[in-house]
C-alpha cells in the first residue's frame, strides 16, 4: 500500500489511517463531526496526496481535450480551470476532474486517486502526434486547505503569493501549485508542491490554527453540498445529464466529444433516470451507501442510495439516489429500509445545505 | 483508558455491573467508545426481549459505521435507556453512568465468570 508523504505526521497526531485507492490515508484524527465543522466555521487542511495530476502539452492539445471531455475547454483562458468529465463511448463516467488551461499549449489536470490508471491508460489511447502526456502523480504532495478563514490564514503566511481567482491555477516562483477550487463548499485551494516540502507547509498550516481533516469529514463536506464521488454517484453506466451534471456538459462546443451522441439522445429524449437528493424526515440511523430506497408505503423498491451519511451540519440523514425521473421530484415522500425497518425521506431540491 | 474494577467485561467491549443479578446494567467499555468515537445513532431492544450471551442486541452507530452490541449475559431486557434515543452522546461521555444502555435480569449468573475482571480486560486492550 502506498503511503502519503505526510504519513509520519498522521501517525503523530493520532489519525485513524484505513486504505483507500491504494494508499494508507487518514480518515479521521480528533472526530469527523468535529472536523467537519472546522471547516464549515473555521479553517481545515485534508491530505490530499494520493490524488492523481497530470500534463498534457501540444500544439493542439485544447482541441484534443475538447474532444475526449465533456465542458468546454475554450472556454477557459491562462490560469483558469473548469470541472469536466471523462466519458466512454456509452456516455458513461470515467472520472470527474478538474481541467486548468496554462497556456494554450499546455494544461493541468488533477484527477481522482482511484482513476489514475484508467485515466493514463484512456488518454494514452488517444493521443495523437504533437500531443505529450505525462503522469506527474508520484512527483506531488496535496493538500486541500478549506474553510472561511483559508483566504486569510493564507495572507497572513504567504503575502507575497496571491491566491488565483475562483477555480484559477497559479505556480509560485518556488514551484508551488496553487488551485482555487475544493470539495466541501467553502471557500479554500488545493495546494500542489514536492514530497518534501508539502509537510512543511501542513505544519505551517496547523501552527495557524487550521484543523488536520480526514476523509470522513472530506465525504461529509461534499454530501452536503451534493457534489458527487466518483464510484458511488458517479459510474460508467451513468451518463452526466442522468447525474445532473449538464450544467459542464456543452453539447454544442466546436468538438464533437467522446459519448456526446447518448447524451445527444438523452437531450432530446429525456433520461431515464435522475441523481436524487434524499433527505430523511425524521429521525433515524444514518442512511448509508447500498440502503435500499423504497416508496411511500415501504413496499416497493426504488432504488438504492450511491451515497448516505449523517449530515453533521443539518443534524438529519442525506443520500443520493438514481430513481426514475416521477420519483426525482423534490417533494415526493419516500422511505429508506434500515436493517429491519423502513424510515421516512423525501426527495429535496440539491444542495441540502 | 477508563476500566473500573467492578465491572465484567466482553471479549467484545460490553461491560455488566454483576452486583444484582436482577436488574444488571449494561453499557459499552471507555475502550470501545473511543474506538467509535461520535455515536451519533442508539438502536435499543424492546423491554420484555429475552437475549442469549453473545446475541447481537443493539447497534450503535458512528458517522462512519454500524456497529452491533452483543449481550455480556443471557437474561430479559427489563430496562432500557430511552434518553438515548433523542440524544446518543452520553454513550461517549459517561460510558459507565449515564451512557448505560439497558439492564438486564440474568437468568444465569454463572456466565458472568468467563467474562473478563478489569484486569483481565486492561490486558485485553492493551
Amino acid at each position: 500500500m502506498l503511503r502519503s508523504p505526510l504519513h509520519s505526521r498522521h501517525e503523530e497526531l493520532g489519525a485513524r489511517l484505513l486504505p483507500f485507492a491504494g494508499w494508507e490515508m487518514p480518515i479521521q484524527y480528533d472526530g469527523i463531526v468535529a472536523e467537519h465543522r472546522a471547516v464549515r466555521n473555521e479553517l481545515g487542511v485534508f491530505d490530499i496526496s494520493h490524488m492523481g495530476e497530470f500534463l498534457v502539452s501540444g500544439k493542439d492539445v485544447t482541441e484534443w481535450l475538447n474532444g475526449i471531455l465533456t465542458n468546454d475547454v475554450r472556454e477557459l483562458e491562462d490560469g483558469q480551470g473548469q470541472y469536466t468529465l471523462m466519458l466512454n463511448e456509452a456516455g458513461g463516467v470515467i472520472d470527474d476532474l478538474i481541467l486548468y488551461r496554462e497556456a494554450k499549449e499546455r494544461y493541468f489536470l488533477v484527477v481522482n486517486a482511484s482513476k489514475i490508471e484508467q485515466d493514463e491508460a484512456w488518454l494514452k489511447r488517444k493521443l495523437r502526434d504533437g500531443i505529450v502526456f505525462e503522469n506527474q502523480s508520484a512527483e506531488w504532495g496535496g493538500l486541500a486547505v478549506q474553510g472561511p478563514k483559508s483566504t486569510e490564514i493564507w495572507n497572513q503566511l504567504e503575502p507575497e503569493i496571491p491566491l488565483p481567482n475562483r477555480n484559477g491555477i497559479f505556480r509560485s516562483g518556488a514551484g508551488a501549485i496553487l488551485c482555487r477550487t475544493g470539495y466541501t463548499g467553502e471557500d479554500g485551494f488545493e495546494l500542489f508542491d514536492t514530497n518534501a516540502r508539502i509537510g512543511e507547509w501542513f505544519d505551517q498550516l496547523l501552527a495557524a490554527g487550521a484543523k488536520p481533516c480526514g476523509l470522513g469529514a472530506r465525504d461529509t463536506l461534499r454530501l452536503e453540498k451534493c457534489y458527487p464521488l466518483n464510484e458511488s454517484d458517479l459510474d460508467e453506466e451513468h451518463t452526466p445529464l442522468e447525474a445532473g451534471l449538464g450544467f459542464f456538459v456543452k453539447l454544442a462546443k466546436a468538438e464533437p466529444f467522446v459519448g456526446q451522441d447518448v447524451l445527444l439522445g438523452q437531450k432530446a429524449n429525456g433520461v431515464s433516470s435522475k441523481l436524487a437528493a434524499i433527505k430523511m424526515t425524521g429521525k433515524s440511523p444514518p442512511p448509508r451507501h447500498g440502503y435500499e430506497v423504497r416508496d411511500e408505503s415501504g413496499e416497493n423498491q426504488l432504488g438504492e442510495l450511491t451515497s448516505g451519511s449523517l449530515s453533521p451540519s443539518l443534524g438529519i440523514g442525506i443520500g443520493m439516489a438514481y430513481l426514475a425521473p416521477e420519483s426525482a421530484k423534490p417533494g415526493t415522500p419516500l422511505t429508506i429500509a434500515i436493517r429491519d425497518r423502513v424510515f421516512p425521506a423525501e426527495v429535496v431540491k440539491k444542495p441540502f445545505l | 483508558m477508563d476500566v473500573p474494577d467492578h465491572l465484567r467485561y466482553a471479549d467484545s467491549h460490553e461491560w455488566i455491573d454483576p452486583d444484582s443479578p436482577e436488574t444488571a446494567t449494561v453499557g459499552i467499555s471507555d475502550h470501545a467508545q473511543a474506538e467509535l468515537t461520535d455515536v451519533v445513532y442508539m438502536e435499543l431492544p424492546e423491554v420484555g426481549r429475552t437475549v442469549t450471551k453473545g446475541e447481537a442486541f443493539a447497534v450503535v452507530e458512528s458517522v462512519k459505521a454500524a456497529n452491533d452490541i452483543y449481550a455480556p449475559a443471557s437474561g430479559e431486557i427489563v430496562e432500557v435507556n430511552e434518553a438515548l434515543a433523542e440524544a446518543p452522546e452520553p454513550v461517549n461521555e459517561d460510558p459507565y453512568g449515564a451512557g448505560w444502555l439497558v439492564k438486564i435480569k440474568i437468568s444465569d449468573p454463572s456466565e458472568l465468570e468467563s467474562l473478563h475482571d478489569a484486569g483481565s480486560y486492561r490486558e485485553h486492550v492493551s
